[in-house]
């Protein structure tokens, strides 16, 4: 891409490479699946907006719209026990990983059943259960970490693969790279998925970084990279199965630049007034990648009744989670002391 | 006529066994050729000609253990010197070097590590009366070993006890150790447990917080804890809040640890001491010990708890020899001070190496009828203040002595629980030790008044007992 312009990544994803992405076809099944894992996040993340500007949600909430695709193709590509990590904006993972949106709702209240029994919030959640790791507030923080549970992965002997997400803006901090050699040097299992929804923060791709093409920035390390259209939920798939693969064979580390766009803004109290409202709105009609997949789903001769059905069935999950999330009880104010250290009793053994 | 001494070969090396000559008297030598191996505590050093000439006369014995710096250990001259009557007369015989040593020990203005109480090799015999540790059984035999050793031997012991258990830091496996610290290591668990990274403290504390957060138990080397600034992000953010965050779901087991604090001579970026740093931070586990009973018993503790834990030892500690129980495991309560010596007059604080100044000062101050009670902390988060209110309570006095800066400090918390929890016990202010609130300089004159000192800790007693 050019410097100096915030360019459509989607228009043309895959121009980098010269070749377009393999878009592997879903099944009407798998398309179906998508739809709803998609829709999933879209609606919560629209309520979660929403219960913000009510009060009930407070701090830093960091809205998924317009990703929906990339966690999703990702997710299905994985294996049991492989492991995702992410930054701030990690709702989406934490459904896609299957985590109980009541759950994650609760926490964005800061009530006792949230996922952190109310002490982590938007940023901090985990699950060990389903292999979410985080949910981390420091930009590019969970990408050495995510490097780390490669290692014990390696280390273990697990045939399992750590998935580190990052976002544009994590793509200029040192220690990305600092993780980037030893993943390479130590062929560790990690597909780095760099989300790049065109702007950190309030600053383009092109303002920060004097590569933009930043599925190249493994090159030094001999690391494969590629770019992906992130809207396009086949492509995301097809490509982290190409790298899952790669990673398996224990070939380490692989690159994915998910080229994809976030509507809504940095956080809640972003106006997003440094892009133009035309840029958002070509993107939303030309690039959606839900509407890109009721299309083909229409096409292919799903009925509109069922699709319909579908989108009340999330509504419903959306609205039980928010009602859990308003219900759910303040943490116990002893809660304020518990959780700092693991007791002794139970560490450390006889 | 040349002398040549025993070379210092690192900025705490005191001393050195001379293993090996690759000379004899009569050889001509020229500048570069490499003359003896020279056995420091970290490693064999090749000990080079710096002029050239005919090695008139070697003035200790090969395999020579315990050379101070800056002994003659040999003459070099021209060939005539050879000759002399008196070369022949101060021929090679260990009685002249220990006289030679003992000599040099006297003259010696000594730098404050080489005051202190223990030496390498001498079994501790401390000057001050130590009491023995309640958590040692009574009876249990002792072996004597430095500090470097048993914090190896914590190591390879929990290493052989549990697979997860890995090292990993700059320089731990093909090198020993930048302080041979993990000697040994990589031969016994091999390349998989003993990784060697690249210069890259932020990314290797990150990749080990993440290597604990997937089922393993990383000990985290810094070749210093003054690069561990490097890390600190990771140190907190990451290891020490994710539980709390995660509402107790996510624990981090890990061990950072290595030298931290003033070594020798190295200025203000590699001197600093980072106790209170730590100490300050929920989540954290901090512990700093002075003996090698405790950093071995504390070590292994630290391997096998549950939480992030800052393990703060001390350069010129490793070289130290102190009395370790002989027991197959070893392993010490972390969070208990340890009453190192009953007195009724002054209760001092301190832990690492403040420690060899206070046994210093007691020694001095018994001299002039001061009976101090010794409190090592051992651990810094959480701080056993139980211990030391008890002491408090009985002595009316307290000091606090440390290596680190004086504002906001460990002197400075352990002074606020003291005024709150036994402000009527107290019959004077309490004073607080410390490094003089200044960057670490590098002149040696200018160290030594910028580092704590047992004369300061005199003084300060002194003034709490009003002498």
């Amino acid at each position: 891409m050019a410097k100096g312009g915030a360019k459509s990544p989607a228009a043309k994803p895959s121009a980098a490479k010269g070749k377009p992405m393999p878009s592997a076809g879903f099944t009407p099944g798998e398309d179906l699946q998508a739809y709803r894992d998609m829709l999933l996040i879209r609606r919560f993340e629209e309520k979660a907006g929403q219960m913000y500007g009510m009060g009930l949600i407070s701090g830093f909430c960091h809205l998924y719209i317009g990703q929906e695709a990339v966690i999703t193709g990702v997710m299905a590509a994985l294996k049991e026990g492989d492991q995702i990590i992410t930054g701030y904006r990690d709702h989406g993972h934490m459904l896609a990983c299957g985590m109980d949106p009541k759950g994650v709702m609760a926490e964005l209240t800061g009530r006792a059943d949230g996922y952190s029994r109310g002490k982590g919030g938007s940023m901090h959640m985990f699950s060990l259960e389903k292999n979410f790791f985080g949910g981390h507030g420091i930009v590019g923080a969970q990408v050495p970490i995510g490097t780390g549970l490669a290692f014990a992965n390696k280390y273990l002997g697990k045939d399992n693969i750590s998935v580190t997400f990052f976002g544009d803006g994590a793509a200029n901090q040192g220690q990305v790279y600092e993780s980037f050699n030893m993943a390479e040097l130590w062929t560790l299992p990690v597909v780095y998925v760099i989300e790049n929804n065109q702007y950190a923060m309030g600053t383009s791709v092109a303002r920060a970084s004097a590569q933009t093409n930043l599925s190249k920035r493994g090159d030094s390390f001999n690391i494969p990279g590629e770019q992906v259209d992130g809207m396009d939920v086949r492509a995301v798939y097809a490509a982290m199965q190409k790298a899952a693969d790669w990673c398996r064979a224990g070939k380490g580390p692989y690159i994915l630049e998910m080229m994809t766009y976030r509507y809504r803004g940095h956080s809640m109290s972003d106006p997003a007034k440094y892009r133009a409202k035309e840029e958002v709105n070509k993107m939303r009609q030309e690039h959606d990648p839900i509407e890109q997949v009721r299309l083909r789903l229409i096409e292919g001769g799903t009925k509109e009744d069922d699709l319909k059905k579908i989108d009340q069935d999330i509504r419903a999950i959306v609205g039980e989670a928010a009602d859990f999330a308003q219900s759910s009880p303040e943490p116990d104010p002893a809660e304020l002391w518990t959780d700092i250290l693991s007791d002794s009793a139970e560490t450390v053994e006889a | 006529m040349t002398d040549i001494l025993m070379p210092a070969l690192s900025p705490t090396m005191e001393e050195g066994k001379l293993a090996k000559w690759h000379v004899k008297e009569g050889d001509s030598v020229k500048s570069g050729d490499v003359i003896a191996e020279i056995e420091t505590d970290k490693a064999t050093m090749e000990v080079e000609a710096v002029d050239e000439g005919v090695i008139v006369r070697l003035a200790v014995p090969e395999g020579a253990e315990g050379v101070k710096v800056n002994t003659v250990i040999a003459t070099l001259g021209d060939g005539d010197a050879l000759r002399a009557p008196d070369a022949k007369k101060k021929s090679i015989d260990k009685e002249s070097v220990a006289k030679d040593n003992k000599a040099l020990e006297k003259k010696e203005a000594a730098p404050p590590a080489a005051k202190s109480t223990e030496e390498k090799g001498a079994p501790a015999a401390p000057k001050v009366e130590v009491a023995s540790d309640p958590d040692i059984p009574g009876g249990t035999e002792m072996m004597t070993l430095t500090v470097r050793e048993v914090l190896r031997d914590a190591m390879a012991e929990e290493m052989r006890r549990d697979e997860k258990v890995f090292v990993m830091g700059e320089e731990v496996a093909e090198y020993q150790g930048a302080y041979k610290v993990t000697q040994g290591l990589l031969e016994e668990f091999g390349a998989k447990r003993v990784v060697d990274t690249p210069i890259t403290e932020h990314g290797f504390a990150g990749l080990g917080v993440g290597a604990a957060f997937g089922g393993l138990r990383p000990i985290v080397e810094f070749m210093t804890f003054n690069f561990a600034m490097q890390a600190i992000d990771q140190i907190i953010n990451s290891a020490a809040k994710t539980r709390y965050m995660s509402g107790g779901k996510l624990t981090c087991p890990i061990v950072f640890r290595g030298p931290n604090g003033p070594a020798a001579r190295v200025a203000a970026q590699h001197s600093q001491d980072y106790s209170s740093w730590y100490a300050h931070i929920p989540g954290l586990i901090v512990i700093a010990p002075y003996s090698a009973a405790d950093a071995k018993g504390l070590l292994k503790a630290a391997i096998r708890n549950s939480n992030p834990v800052i393990f703060l030892e001390n350069e010129v500690l490793y070289g130290k020899s102190f009395e370790v129980p002989k027991l197959d495991d070893f392993v010490l309560p972390i969070g208990k001070a340890r009453v190192m010596r009953q007195g009724k007059d002054v209760t001092l604080v301190s832990h690492s190496r403040g420690i060899s100044y206070c046994l210093d000062a007691i020694k001095q101050l018994e001299e002039q009828g001061i009976d101090a009670e010794l409190v090592d902390l051992r651990t810094l988060r959480p701080i056993d203040f139980d211990t030391i209110i008890a002491s408090v309570k009985k002595t009316n006095r307290l000091v606090t002595v440390e290596e680190t800066w004086p504002v906001c400090g460990i002197g400075s918390e352990i002074a606020a629980r003291v005024q709150a929890d036994a402000f009527d016990y107290l019959d004077a202010p309490i004073l607080r030790v410390s490094q003089k609130d200044v960057p670490m300089p590098y002149a040696a004159n200018l160290e030594k008044l910028a580092l704590p000192s047992a004369n300061d800790v005199v003084e300060a007693v002194k003034a709490v007992c009003y002498r």
